[in-house]
């Protein structure tokens, strides 16, 4: 384990790379599924949140 | 299925957000797959290189994001065109999702590359060398398609003329190609496309052909994923995408 980890000298060189590359295509699918998420909340204002097709579960205290 | 009305199908907004949706976990799903098995592959199949130790596994994260980098911007450049003849609503949604995405991949080829130079030339850049400076210029041009179409508060406007600069800066791909065969500088030649006999043994090239193949699919992941928010953006009026937020909040 210590051995792959020191990948022959290069480590510093080899994680970087992995690393960089890592938060780079993880920050890559964050930024796509925000951009998703905030493309559905700019229609449904104007949509029809007024009258949604099943109604929330709502203990009524009558 | 007609060539004509698979056309006419790929410029229906209602049906490629359904297909993207469909497609979209899947591809996702082949992706994380081939990801995690191409980076055991790289880091720990793949024997030592006979002069670079194991120095040279960065081939495994740099070739990839160097290949998605130039390969969306292909796909930026063609769709951006499809867009701009033929008014098509999708090509130019699919244009907008590339230039991030490419332009990320673009950065990530620049900075592996930069981190693998240092130990292997000596150097983290060399503004003489034709690849490294041509890959930077693809680096600007994503940026400037960007800022092109941000400038602009009419869509159609900033679609259309971002996708003239999107094709104009299509010379420089031919340039990153044969940068390292007309100047040959300090990036070494081409490793894989020499379709004959490619210069890397299977043990190592099999790993990185999962590793392309992996960050296809993230790609087209990506892709899918903002294109379906770009066609929400720009149908917000119609009717299906009412229809869909109904169903969607239910």
């Amino acid at each position: 384990m210590k051995e792959f980890l020191a990948m022959g000298g290069y480590a510093a060189y080899v994680w970087t790379s992995y690393g960089i590359t890592a938060f780079v295509v993880t920050l890559n699918v964050w930024l796509a599924q925000r951009r998703y998420r905030q493309a559905l909340d700019a229609i449904r204002p104007a949509g029809t949140q007024a009258e949604p097709v099943r109604q929330p579960t709502v203990r009524r205290m009558t | 299925m007609g060539l004509k009305r698979t056309f006419h199908l790929l410029g229906s907004p209602p049906t490629v957000y359904r297909l993207a949706g469909l497609l979209g976990p899947w591809v996702g799903i082949a992706a994380v797959i081939l990801i995690a098995a191409g980076t055991y592959g790289g880091l720990v199949l793949a024997p030592p290189d006979y002069l670079q130790g194991d120095g040279f596994r960065i081939i495994y994260v740099h070739v990839p994001s160097a290949y998605i980098g130039l390969m969306a911007y292909e796909l930026m450049a063609v769709a951006a065109s499809v867009g701009f003849i033929w008014h098509m609503k999708i090509a130019h949604a699919v244009a907008v999702s590339a230039a991030p995405v490419g332009a990320s991949f673009t950065f990530l080829a620049l900075v592996t590359g930069a981190v693998w130079g240092k130990p292997m030339w000596g150097t983290y850049w060399q503004w003489a060398d034709a690849r490294l400076v041509s890959e930077l210029v693809l680096l600007f041009l994503y940026l400037g398609v960007m800022l092109l179409r941000a400038s602009f508060d009419d869509r159609d406007k900033g679609d259309r003329v971002s996708a003239v600069l999107a094709v104009v800066g299509v010379v420089n791909v031919p340039i990153i190609h044969y940068s390292v065969e007309w100047w040959s500088t300090l990036h070494q030649g081409p490793t894989i496309a020499q379709l004959d006999a490619p210069s890397i043994t299977m043990d190592m090239l099999v790993p990185l052909l999962t590793m392309i193949a992996g960050f296809t699919l993230c790609f087209a992941w990506l892709i899918l994923k903002r294109v379906q928010a770009e066609i929400l953006d720009r149908e917000s009026r119609a009717r299906w995408v009412e229809q869909l937020v109904t169903g969607a909040s239910a």
